[in-house]
């Protein structure tokens, strides 16, 4: 993607609205910032409206209400194939291609927007390194072939093979056992520091949420509830922050015995 | 005279029959092809219009062939006594196969991958040609056999209207009660479906595997 000129933030939304067709609404007057190079951790309930908003960002979905604006530039300004091909994007289970090796996978974005084939070949060897997939061995599998937690890495590689400035993540580490959990969730931070990509995370675990993200923004039925550095979520006295930061203690009594 | 005798004392006549009956099922899943593979795409992103054809095939598949044959011949253009009438009747046969698995094969695939495909900025068209479609291959090949495997059965019976192929040493046996006559095309027919039931499902089980 052609990164036009711009000093403001990575992704704005002002006011956005999303309703069904039959009238429901998903998300209600959300506005939201994520500045450059931050990590904006998403935290709610199932159907706290998380995952619409990540897809009204990639124009997945269009606003009812209000705009969202990406590098500067409102939604509606972008075609939004090339859109999409500027934001990395991983989803739970990753969403790999099963018909196509992992190498081909990883090569999807930067194949789209037609790189020569040398160039390709050569990122994807460079990404499956990134993500601590040795090429020799991996490159040729089949999604089907791999663990839980190597399609995940697969799913990041992908996501980041072309290079976007922004990255939108939802729930990618969710369906991995607490081990390969807790094993990528320290290599990502470590990666999303090293790479200062602008990344959106959605997740409902609390300690994930505080630990890679460098603001929590904490959504309800659809409406922003706060915003919140890390190491103040806990003692926030907002009821739904309440009951999240109730789930981290909980855990770590769990832990203790 | 045993009946394979007969075969061969008129395989002339066996060999040109049986070519009459592979080009009325050819012609015949061309058409249901040409017509039920995009139809069935464009029944995936249209629900109601989904309910309708389907409905709609559905009940020309449950009118009896010979009766299908019947409906047809007087209507003009396509209609009357002879190929054009028995393929038209055949693609409408083959259609509904061909029609369901692909519109339910394209649904199967998983959401998350076609969610990922969009996604990552691939445009509707990749998104068919490039996940929809491979993805949704095997079960559209299931149906492909389903209607050849019909096709070639119903085939036997346009016979009926003079539109030539395997089935007319079926009728001409049964009116002369001689079954070595009925063998004669029933034989061949048999042979024909089988042949083409175990290619396609060999086609099926190589995509499964790959």
């Amino acid at each position: 993607m052609k990164v036009p000129d711009h000093d403001g933030w990575a992704v704005e939304c002002r006011g956005v609205t999303y309703r069904l067709p039959s009238g429901t609404p998903l998300v209600s007057g959300l506005n939201l910032r994520v500045a450059q190079g931050e990590t904006l951790v998403l935290l709610g309930r199932s159907g706290s409206g998380k995952t619409t908003t990540l897809k009204l960002i990639n124009r997945l979905l269009e606003p009812s209400e209000g705009e969202v604006f990406v590098l500067g530039h409102a939604g509606s300004e972008w075609n939004p194939i090339q859109l999409r091909r500027g934001i990395g994007y991983v989803i739970q289970d990753a969403g790999l291609f099963p018909h196509w090796s992992v190498e081909k996978n990883v090569a999807l974005v930067p194949h789209l927007d037609g790189w020569p084939e040398d160039r390709v070949r050569a990122r994807v060897i460079e990404m499956l390194e990134l993500v601590g997939l040795p090429p020799a061995e991996f490159a040729k599998r089949r999604p089907s072939e791999l663990s839980g937690g190597q399609r995940q890495r697969v799913g990041v590689a992908r996501a980041l093979a072309a290079d976007p400035p922004i990255l939108l993540m939802d729930e990618p580490f969710g369906a991995l056992d607490p081990v390969s959990r807790a094993e990528l969730q320290r290599e990502f931070r470590a990666l999303a520091s090293r790479l200062e990509k602008s990344i959106v995370f959605v997740t409902h675990d609390v300690r994930e949420a505080m630990f890679l993200g460098t603001r929590i923004a904490l959504l309800a039925a659809g409406r922003l509830v706060g915003e919140y550095a890390p190491d103040e979520f806990l003692h926030s006295t907002e009821p739904e922050a309440r009951a999240f930061a109730a789930s981290y203690h909980l855990g770590r009594e769990e832990e203790v015995r | 005279m045993n009946w394979y005798d007969f075969l061969l004392r008129n395989r002339g006549e066996v060999i040109q029959r049986t070519f009459e009956h592979v080009e009325l099922v050819a012609a015949a899943m061309a058409i249901a092809l040409i017509i039920g593979l995009p139809l069935g795409v464009a029944l995936v992103r249209r629900r109601a219009l989904q309910r309708w054809v389907l409905g709609i095939a559905n009940v020309v598949q449950t009118i009896p062939s010979l009766a299908l044959f019947g409906f047809l011949i007087p209507v003009p253009w396509i209609g009357g006594v002879g190929a054009s009438t028995a393929i038209v009747a055949l693609a409408l046969y083959a259609l509904l196969p061909i029609l369901r698995n692909t519109a339910t094969g394209i649904e199967e695939v998983d959401t998350a991958v076609i969610e990922s495909a969009r996604g990552m900025g691939m445009t509707p068209r990749q998104v068919l040609w490039q996940v929809e479609l491979p993805l949704a291959a095997p079960v559209l090949l299931a149906g492909i056999r389903v209607a050849m495997v019909l096709c070639i059965g119903v085939t036997t019976i346009a016979a009926a209207i003079g539109a030539g192929g395997l089935g007319v040493f079926i009728f001409r046996g049964v009116s002369m009660v001689n079954n070595q006559v009925i063998l004669a095309g029933a034989i061949p027919a048999a042979l024909l479906a089988i042949l083409a039931d175990s290619a396609l499902g060999f086609l099926q089980w190589r995509m499964a595997k790959a």
